[in-house]
């Protein structure tokens, strides 16, 4: 570790060195990136159930009569969308149409909303949203008081059963082990699963409680190495990596999530304006045709001999057993079935732009 | 962790055998478990040259790429080819069926430069 600031710990840290994790910086956290090890954690996931400390993420409420209006002029997706005890992905853009963040929020109340951000961008949005919120709400970071955990695979319903009556998206308030915390049917590994938010001082006993019900299935705790390779199998995108603020929703493939008939929201006029007048580029999954080292952010994405964009999330895919990634590449290179090649150390290996997601379900 | 007696080591966890005039190479049980799950590793091409201290190899592990140093000077005269197929062998067997490529020593004396079992033990705090 090269950092001399000091790294924020989850009330879950005893348990991670308990566990054997190995522990390594990530936003600004001390974070565990495997435990038994990210292929193992990832087939765990993908086959049974893993367990994972997303403690790291920020935890927003933004509640009272004002607050629908308010976050609808902020977010590019339209909360009059969902009612009481359902989610929506969406994206808190820029007036450049930059993607500043990507979250989730929940509808917990008709009037409170919970919002999930990324753990690198908790103070920015803070800042961020409490800057230009046009109306009076109730605003809170509530991210050092919370913790959460994701449990996540096929057998995960089977672990939590007090949940297994959630719907898809959905949140609740739940009880489990004596504690209360919000569970939501959400997760960013493509499996079924759920994510607890709960008060910190629960984690220890939410966490120790899952595995213990969970051995019978055959669940990993697991790090944050195997989320990369499972949400990139699914090309989900990382915000800092796949999404930034010179970024747009369009061009990232997210124009689904923004609303442009729910009125005015910040970034909306270039949003519209690059949605008339189309993407310069777009950001593609590709798979490796051939056998070669795994693909890793900022290599070259060539096509013919010329430069057509460049990685942004790459790995070896755990299920596939070959190269993966995301890139930005021309808009008009960008169709599903184009042959591209990948750069790495000044070699150049066949690729194929994908369909997304990478992973087709039933493979 | 594993530091077998009969071995010398370079400071960038490498091991080296010495079987004559031949140095068989590979990464100690230390480096396996610091990279972790081994997905592709890159061997030098057999009859090409390796300086010792210089990048010869590359092991890739799901989350990062890591140069491998050459320990000692030589020609490269055998690579493991088996490691295109179960690059994860050098996380199971590090010390023999992990080895990375052999190199014809050219200058002996570059072996005295190498750690002892020991002092590679202290240097890895184990």
């Amino acid at each position: 570790m090269h950092s001399t600031q000091t790294l924020k710990r989850t009330p879950l840290y005893a348990a991670h060195l308990e566990w054997g994790a190995k522990m390594v910086p990530f936003g600004g956290w001390e974070m565990p990136v495997q435990y038994s090890g990210i292929l193992d954690e990832h087939a765990a996931v993908r086959e049974r159930v893993g367990l994972f400390d997303i403690s790291h993420m920020g935890e927003f409420l933004v509640a009272g009569p004002n607050a629908e209006a308010v976050l609808n002029e902020l977010l590019s997706n339209d909360l009059r969308k969902i009612t009481v005890g359902q989610a929506q992905y969406t994206l808190l853009c820029n007036e450049t149409g930059g993607i500043v963040d990507d979250l989730i929020a929940y509808r917990v109340e008709p009037s409170v909303f919970l919002l999930i951000v990324n753990a690198s961008n908790i103070e920015k949005d803070f800042t961020w949203m409490n800057a230009r919120a046009t109306k009076a709400v109730v605003f809170d970071n509530l991210s050092d008081k919370m913790a959460a955990l994701a449990l996540q695979g096929p057998s995960a319903a089977k672990v939590f059963t007090e949940a297994a009556t959630l719907t898809h998206f959905g949140i609740a308030r739940l009880g489990i082990f004596g504690r209360q915390s919000w569970v939501a049917r959400t997760g960013y590994t493509g499996e079924d699963g759920f994510e607890i938010m709960c008060d910190g001082a629960d984690a220890p006993a939410l966490w120790t409680g899952l595995l213990e019900r969970g051995k019978a299935f055959g669940i990993r705790p697991c790090g944050l190495g195997a989320r990369d390779t499972l949400r990139l199998e699914m090309c989900y995108p990382l915000h800092g990596n796949d999404i930034t603020e010179e970024s747009t929703p369009l061009e990232a493939g997210l124009g689904k999530f923004v609303s442009f008939d729910k009125g005015a929201f910040v970034g909306r006029d270039m949003l519209a304006a690059q949605k008339e007048k189309g993407v310069d580029r777009k950001l593609v999954a590709f798979k490796m045709a051939e056998k070669c080292p795994p693909p890793r952010p900022h290599y070259s994405i060539v096509m013919n001999g010329r430069k057509i964009g460049e990685i942004t999330s790459g790995t070896q895919s755990p299920t596939l057993g070959v190269g993966i990634g995301m890139g930005y590449v021309e808009a008009a290179e960008a169709r599903p079935g184009t042959p591209i090649q990948i750069e790495i150390r000044g070699k150049r290996f066949a690729a194929v732009i994908e369909k997304k997601p990478i992973l087709k379900r039933g493979q | 962790m594993n530091v077998p007696k009969n071995l010398r080591y370079a400071k960038t966890h490498e091991w080296v055998r010495v079987e004559g005039d031949i140095a068989v190479v590979g990464i100690t049980d230390h480096a396996q478990n610091e990279l972790t799950d081994v997905v592709y590793v890159e061997t030098p091409t057999v009859g090409s040259r390796a300086e010792a201290g210089k990048e010869c190899a590359v092991v890739e592990s799901v989350k990062a790429a890591s140069d491998i140093y050459a320990p000692v000077s030589g020609d490269i005269v055998a690579v493991n080819e088996e490691l295109s197929s179960a690059p994860e062998l050098l996380n199971q067997d590090p010390y023999t069926k992990g080895w990375l490529f052999k190199v014809k020593i050219s200058d002996p004396g570059e072996l005295n430069e190498l750690l002892s079992p020991d002092d590679y033990a202290h240097h890895i705090g184990a």
